[in-house]
């Protein structure tokens, strides 16, 4: 603050204005800080405590000695296998719902539920949509607790992520380019496969990059859909049971009597788990800021 | 479809094959569209009926919210949730008086406040704070913050996985979903409503406090209530952090245990069919519940506070 003019002072009420205003922004500034430290204070810890054992042998041996020693490798796979099957199912059903919600749905009854039903998916708990995934794929479509199971377990789960990151990026596109399209005799489908989707690319990467970094991370619903403690062999098709990066952690570090020396595998694998996590984020925030820097229409 | 074709000459037929292929892109997208719907119906369809039975027939309502006696492999069994019922809602409690605060703060600052790249890159922490699995929250729980509170706080209980490590937990989890949430509710407030203010020689925190915030009442309920829902819904992270035990809870350092760890923690060991199976579908048809009426407020709440606005 510069010094005022002569005649120009502060009177004492907006001094004390002043002071409050400053005395609030510090506060809240500071409730920010607390929010956001402890990302930075998670990502320490786990670097300190996990990050000299992740070796390379880490991430390619098999795990040994009941769990308590070796690597994460089967766990890796069936991460990897898992994440595939989801993307599989909830890209393509995402990607058509949100085109049906931004390029044809009319503001009807149906278009309301349907947002109703998006919303709703995404609030339901984790544990309720294994339960379904029980109740639904192992049993009533008879997957039985396999891959196949648990992906589309976490395909229902993600769906609301790619429908929302998706039918955000397509209403991005002005209705401009629809128009001078339709203009030219296009068809609605024609406009939208080679105007609407064409543009909006980014955003729609975006939401599929989320939906990696939601079902790598998420453990409750591939529990009991899948998922298993302990499987010695690698999985050989999408009927088959896995491990996977995220049981696997919850099972180091409550299922397993760690002896001295291996205190560090739980940490090791939550390092793991948590730069793939944020790794895909980053990239999905670097692909919408390249995004928003580049479009300018 | 009705045939139309003799209305129209030949030549004005436009139904060639870009005719069909659109036809046929409208379809396979409203299937798409609708497959939202689909699945919240097959959800509560398939955990009402797996559960059915029992419910109907077997469970005495009484006791499953009277009872604090959770027994369900006991002799004879008995299946009291009152304990997970209120171990889940102070969890709940908790976790929002930790989490509400610091998000509100954290969204005046961010949105009222905060300029430029120092706005941007708050933002970002606050995405990646969201973006923390579960399960990794757990271990935080675990091994970092409950070694933590047995050392600082010494807790009667002996455990340092309890209420207030949970509460810790499940706050900075679902803080995120708030302060989004919240944002978008100050941003949604007209600028000129801003400049009126100052105009008239407001500061910025007066601005905020007499005009932004009463404005945007309506949204900033609706964070707190999805912020409640991300709470109940928790699973994993709560199982590792809050003790599991079944207990009322007196003091923040008793451990707790909630409906959702109880499934997870359960679940396994059922046999598909048996009351035990069936007791535990009736637990998430309670959270489905409690979770569809929150996003329904919170829904109407939004809706509502935009068409007035």
């Amino acid at each position: 603050m510069t010094e005022p003019a002569p005649g120009f002072g502060a009177t004492p009420l907006e001094g004390r204005n002043n002071a409050i205003q400053q005395g609030v922004k510090l506060l809240f500034g500071l409730m920010t800080v607390v929010l956001v430290l402890p990302v930075i204070a998670i990502l320490g810890t786990l670097v300190y405590e996990g990050g000299p054992a992740l070796t390379l042998g880490f991430f390619l041996d098999m795990p040994r000695n009941g769990m308590t020693e070796g690597g994460i490798f089967p766990a890796l796979i069936g991460t990897i296998w898992l994440t595939a099957g989801a993307l599989v199912v909830a890209v393509p059903l995402g990607i058509a719902a949100a085109i049906y919600l931004s390029e044809y749905a009319p503001d009807t009854m149906l278009t309301r539920t349907i947002n109703l039903a998006i919303i709703n998916l995404a609030g339901v708990p984790s544990i309720v949509h294994a339960l379904f995934g029980v109740g639904a794929f192992v049993y009533f479509l008879r997957f039985g607790t396999s891959i196949l199971a648990a992906s589309c377990t976490l395909a229902v789960m993600t769906l609301p992520v790619v429908i929302v990151a998706t039918r955000e990026s397509l209403q991005a596109v002005p209705r401009a380019f629809r128009e001078a399209c339709w203009s030219l005799g296009a068809t609605r489908w024609q406009t939208i496969a080679r105007i609407v989707l064409p543009n909006s690319g980014s955003g729609i990467l975006t939401g599929i990059i989320l939906v990696v970094s939601r079902a790598v991370g998420e453990t409750a619903p591939i529990m009991f859909t899948g998922a298993a403690f302990f499987v010695p062999f690698l999985p050989q098709g999408v009927f088959d049971q896995t491990m996977a990066l995220s049981l696997h952690l919850y099972n180091v570090s409550t299922q397993v009597n760690l002896g001295e020396g291996h205190k560090h595998l739980p940490f090791a694998v939550a390092l793991t788990l948590i730069l793939v996590v944020l790794a895909m984020n980053a990239l999905a925030i670097f692909f919408r800021m390249r995004l928003r820097g580049r479009k300018r229409w | 479809m009705t045939d139309r074709a003799p209305l129209i000459s030949a030549e004005l037929d436009r139904r060639d094959s870009s005719w069909w292929v659109d036809l046929a892109a409208r379809l396979l997208v409203f299937g798409g569209g609708i497959s939202a719907i689909v699945f919240v119906v097959g959800i509560f369809v398939f955990i009402t009926t797996q559960g059915l039975e029992f419910t109907l027939q077997r469970l005495d309502w009484a006791e499953f919210f009277t009872s604090i006696y959770w027994r369900p492999t006991g002799h004879p069994p008995t299946y009291g949730a009152l304990a997970l019922i209120v171990g889940t809602l102070s969890v709940t409690a908790v976790a929002m008086a930790i989490a509400v605060p610091l998000s509100f703060g954290a969204a005046i600052y961010i949105g009222e406040f905060a300029h430029g790249r120092q706005r941007e890159w708050l933002k970002i922490l606050i995405e990646l704070l969201a973006a923390v699995p579960s399960v990794v929250w757990g271990v935080i729980g675990l091994h970092l913050l409950s070694p933590l509170i047995q050392h600082y706080l010494q807790p009667a209980s002996g455990v340092g996985t309890n209420l207030l490590n949970a509460g810790i937990i499940l706050g900075l989890m679902a803080a995120p979903i708030i302060t989004t949430i919240a944002e978008d509710a100050l941003k949604a407030v007209p600028e000129t409503f801003r400049e009126a203010a100052e105009a008239l020689g407001a500061t910025r925190w007066q601005v905020v406090w007499r005009v932004v915030l009463p404005h945007a009442r309506p949204g900033l309920s609706a964070a707190v209530l999805l912020g409640v829902g991300r709470a109940v819904g928790e699973t994993i992270a709560v199982l590792m952090a809050s003790g599991h035990a079944i207990n009322l809870p007196k003091t923040l350092c008793d451990p707790v245990r909630a409906l959702t760890a109880t499934i997870a923690a359960e679940l396994g060991e059922t046999s598909a069919g048996s009351d035990h199976y069936q007791v535990l579908f009736t637990l998430g048809m309670l959270l489905f519940l409690i979770t569809f009426v929150i996003n329904l407020i919170a829904d109407r709440i939004v809706r509502g506070a935009r068409q007035r606005g």
